[in-house]
């Protein structure tokens, strides 16, 4: 039953690695498109691409690590990014980050809560800097925040949650 | 089957004819700030009015679909620039700006726009400096200072929109590389319009080219970047949301100018709009027959693939951007060889940013001497800019070279905010140019017509052009703390210089912060300083020192506040702050001079007290006890 459910994963990471014709210069489109289905990256799953690209583990892994969208431990269902550029910076982002990391009991090295529900990590710049202070919450931008609006925010999450549940 | 090819004449007519038939337009902006404020609701809800009161609304002008006699065509753009103001809705052909648009505006704006068919003044922009109301976009003050060449576009036609882009003689430029001009005319114009390249470095975009063209290799390639990774700049974000089709145009007469087949857009991972865009624009493109083989029946073939970055600012920096296409890890290598001998795996490759490659069809449509009137004589042309930080309006941008920072700030910027959001006339205190490769310019710099030459002459950048403006309140320190962190964090560990020396920088920048530096720190800061500038294998190093290197020249008197009276004059530093009791906010209910750990705090009851600074240790309690936030500096 287990293995069954093992081989129906790598299946798809298989056709993943089959769209881009086993091409190790694809790695990286590989990687985001296995981390799409996974919302990160298994140990055992970067070493079947290996297998599959005729390369070393150690290759995938120095392209995974060096790479600040891979992630190599499993994220928040929420994930928050707080831009940390240079305009959101000067209009106050760390007093935000600061109040969400309080909220949610994280921190820099500690990002993703326990109940594997949210993930908040400072980022530099969105690209959103006409807005600043910024930040996202699964890719939504949300502009012009302060600490108490993002708190409200992390609120309508977890009252919703609670609906559904 | 032999491809049929596309007469631009007939899809511009086809599309003017319809436009034509229209009675009005209505385009909002579909920029990433407008759309977080909303701006697809107000979309939706415009259509839907429309519908309800009757009037004949369409979405979209494409070919299947007929002419909307009399119609109204509701539309999104991109980015239009004035995102403070967001949503934005302009209505043509009158050119009324609607700002702050939500849906429940709709129906009156409708009423009055359409049925009374005047504009409606409640969603008129007012100036906050004159409570002045304008109604068209191009009298606004913010607009009024700009030259929109390379933006233009950009927020007014649909971006998923091919036939609109061609009525806008988009891809005449492409046919006339293609089918009139050979690789060395098309360089040699280029040489001659002076076009610099926007990425930051400024270098001369037809030299690039030329280089590449008298390599010898049956492959060569042209790479777009799109991997803007400075903190505080969206500009080529913009474009790519906006106009996607201009940069597969400019890349199309890039790869004609060098005799390349192949080339990739590498977008970063942060704009997920901006790759679908121009992953749907690519698509528009090839079933047009304007990519692919035989080209405007001219024998050529060209092919696109789109790639999404992965997160690593490096990545911007050419070598390590080819090496992320290969699938490595993006590190840079040293130079030479350059891209243009050995590029993409190894073959002839020119590497041009978003924004220089906007540019060049414009270039070959309208003639170098058109391009040239434009600008300074070094640095021909307008350059956008991404204005954030302490400034009314904030947005994108563009001037011509030459303009100075005075007039961007104050008129197209409407001057600084204080923390609070309001004007603040005497607020300015210094801007930042060309992001972590640049440097903080004061006052005495504000009419300096800016240009390439002139900014790096005073020890900054234009780089890809964010500015950031910064009010008094800010501390320049902590600034060039803050710009170290970056550079420090995104290093990608291949070089020590850069690896290890913005590390120890970032060290001795915190000891200036947190009162512990002294003579020494800044000898030896300035020496690292130089040591990595000099010593570091690619732009990120070699340019990494200049936040801090600018901010000692510029602001010597606040670094020698920080490190000989240990005083932080913003107050911004906590560990330099001196706790104070705001005595008309004392109550004297000797809360704090109970629980202060090492005594330092004394007064009668009933009075206000004092904080002894010579025996605080800043810990803080004072400021947590203190029910009548009495307590400042902590
Ligand atoms: C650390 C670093 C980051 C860079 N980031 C970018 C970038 O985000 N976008 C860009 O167009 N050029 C960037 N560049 C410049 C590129 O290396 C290259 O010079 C540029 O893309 C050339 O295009 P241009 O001649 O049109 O400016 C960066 C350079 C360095 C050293
Ligand atoms: S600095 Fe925050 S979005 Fe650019």
């Amino acid at each position: 039953m287990e293995t069954d459910t093992k081989l129906r994963k790598f299946g798809r990471v298989c056709e993943i690695v089959d769209k881009y014709d086993r091409n190790p210069s694809k790695l990286i489109p590989i990687l985001q498109e296995v981390q799409k289905e996974y919302r990160y990256l298994p140990e055992e799953v970067m070493t079947y691409v290996a297998t599959c690209l005729d390369m070393s583990p150690a290759r995938v892994y120095g392209v995974a690590s060096f790479y600040a969208n891979f992630a190599l431990e499993p994220k928040g269902k929420y994930v928050v990014h707080i831009c940390d550029g240079t305009a959101c910076h000067v209009k106050g982002s760390g007093a935000i980050k600061e109040a969400l990391y309080k909220k949610l009991k994280l921190s820099g090295d500690k990002p993703t809560t326990d109940d594997l529900m949210f993930t908040v990590e400072a980022v530099s710049c969105l690209g959103a800097c006409g807005l600043a202070p910024v930040m996202t919450v699964n890719e939504k931008v949300h502009g012009q925040m302060t600490a108490e609006s993002a708190e409200a925010l992390i609120d309508d999450i977890l009252a919703e949650e609670a609906d559904n549940a | 089957m032999l491809k049929q090819q596309i007469d631009l004449n007939t899809v511009k007519k086809e599309y003017q004819e319809k436009a034509d038939a229209l009675k009005q337009r209505l385009i909002i902006c579909a920029g990433t700030g407008c759309v977080a404020n909303g701006a697809m609701d107000v979309y939706e809800a415009l259509v839907d009015e429309l519908k309800r009161q009757d009037l004949n609304v369409t979405v979209s002008l494409q070919k299947e679909n007929g002419k909307a006699e009399d119609g109204y065509y509701v539309s999104p753009s991109g980015c239009q620039g004035f995102c403070q103001a967001g949503p934005l809705v302009t209505v043509q052909p009158q050119g009324w700006l609607y700002v702050k648009v939500k849906p429940e505006d709709v129906a009156e704006l409708v009423k009055e726009t359409f049925v009374r068919n005047q504009p409606l003044e409640r969603l008129l922009y007012k100036n906050p400096a004159d409570d002045k109301i304008y109604a068209k976009q191009e009298e606004i003050p913010f607009y009024r200072g700009q030259n929109r060449y390379v933006l233009g576009d950009c927020g007014l036609i649909h971006p998923e929109d091919l036939d609109e882009y061609i009525a806008k003689d988009g891809y005449l430029a492409a046919k006339k590389a293609y089918t009139e001009m050979t690789s060395q005319e098309i360089c040699d114009t280029m040489i001659a319009s002076g076009l610099r390249g926007r990425g930051g470095g400024g270098f001369p975009t037809g030299k690039k080219w030329a280089f590449t063209l008298v390599e010898e290799s049956e492959k060569k390639y042209v790479i777009c970047n799109g991997d803007e990774g400075d903190p505080g700049a969206f500009m080529d974000r913009s474009l790519m949301e906006g106009n996607p089709h201009r940069i597969i145009e400019g890349m199309m007469i890039t790869a004609r100018a060098i005799g390349a087949d192949e080339g990739y857009v590498y977008v970063r991972a942060e704009y997920p709009l901006a790759v679908q865009r121009i992953q749907r624009a690519v698509k528009d493109a090839e079933a047009a027959g304007l990519l692919g083989d035989d080209i405007f029946g001219s024998g050529y073939s060209f092919r696109l693939v789109v790639m999404e970055g992965a997160g690593a600012f490096v990545c911007g920096e050419e070598t390590a951007l080819i090496a992320s296409i290969e699938g490595l890890r993006g590190m840079p290598r040293p130079k030479p060889p350059f891209p243009a001998q050995s590029g993409l795996w190894g073959k002839p490759t020119v590497i041009n940013n978003v924004e220089t490659l906007a540019t060049v069809p414009m270039i070959i449509h309208q003639g170098f001497e058109t391009y040239r009137k434009l600008g300074t004589e070094g640095s021909p042309g307008t350059k956008t800019f991404a204005l954030t930080g302490h400034v009314v309006n904030t947005g994108l941008i563009e001037v011509p070279f030459g303009a100075t920072l005075r007039e961007i700030i104050f008129d197209i910027g409407g001057g600084v905010t204080d923390n609070m959001d309001n004007p603040d006339p005497n607020g300015f205190k210094a801007v930042q140019i060309g992001g972590p490769s640049g440097g903080c310019l004061t006052e005495e710099f504000l009419d300096l017509p800016l240009d390439f030459d002139s900014v790096r002459n005073i020890g900054a950048m234009v780089g890809s052009g964010g500015l950031v403006v910064m009010n008094r309140s800010t501390c320049m320190i902590q600034v060039a703390h803050f710009f170290m962190q970056f550079t420090q964090n995104e290093s990608c560990g291949k070089c020590v210089p850069c690896r290890e020396g913005t590390k120890q920088m970032l060290v001795l920048l915190e000891d200036i912060m947190e009162g512990r530096a002294d003579q020494g720190t800044l000898d030896l800061l300035d020496d690292l300083a130089q040591a990595v500038l000099l010593g570091s294998l690619c732009g990120l190093g070699k340019t990494a020192p200049n936040p801090v290197l600018s901010t000692l020249k510029h602001f010597r008197a606040e670094c020698e506040a920080h490190i000989f009276d240990k005083r932080c004059p913003t107050g911004q530093c906590k560990a330099l702050a001196i706790p104070e009791i705001l005595a008309d906010k004392c109550k004297g209910c000797t809360a704090c001079i109970r629980k202060c750990p090492v005594d330092a705090i004394t007064g009668e009851r009933k009075q206000p007290h004092v904080i002894d600074p010579e025996l605080c240790v800043k810990c803080g309690t004072c400021a947590q006890v203190c029910k009548f936030n009495a307590i400042v500096g902590v």
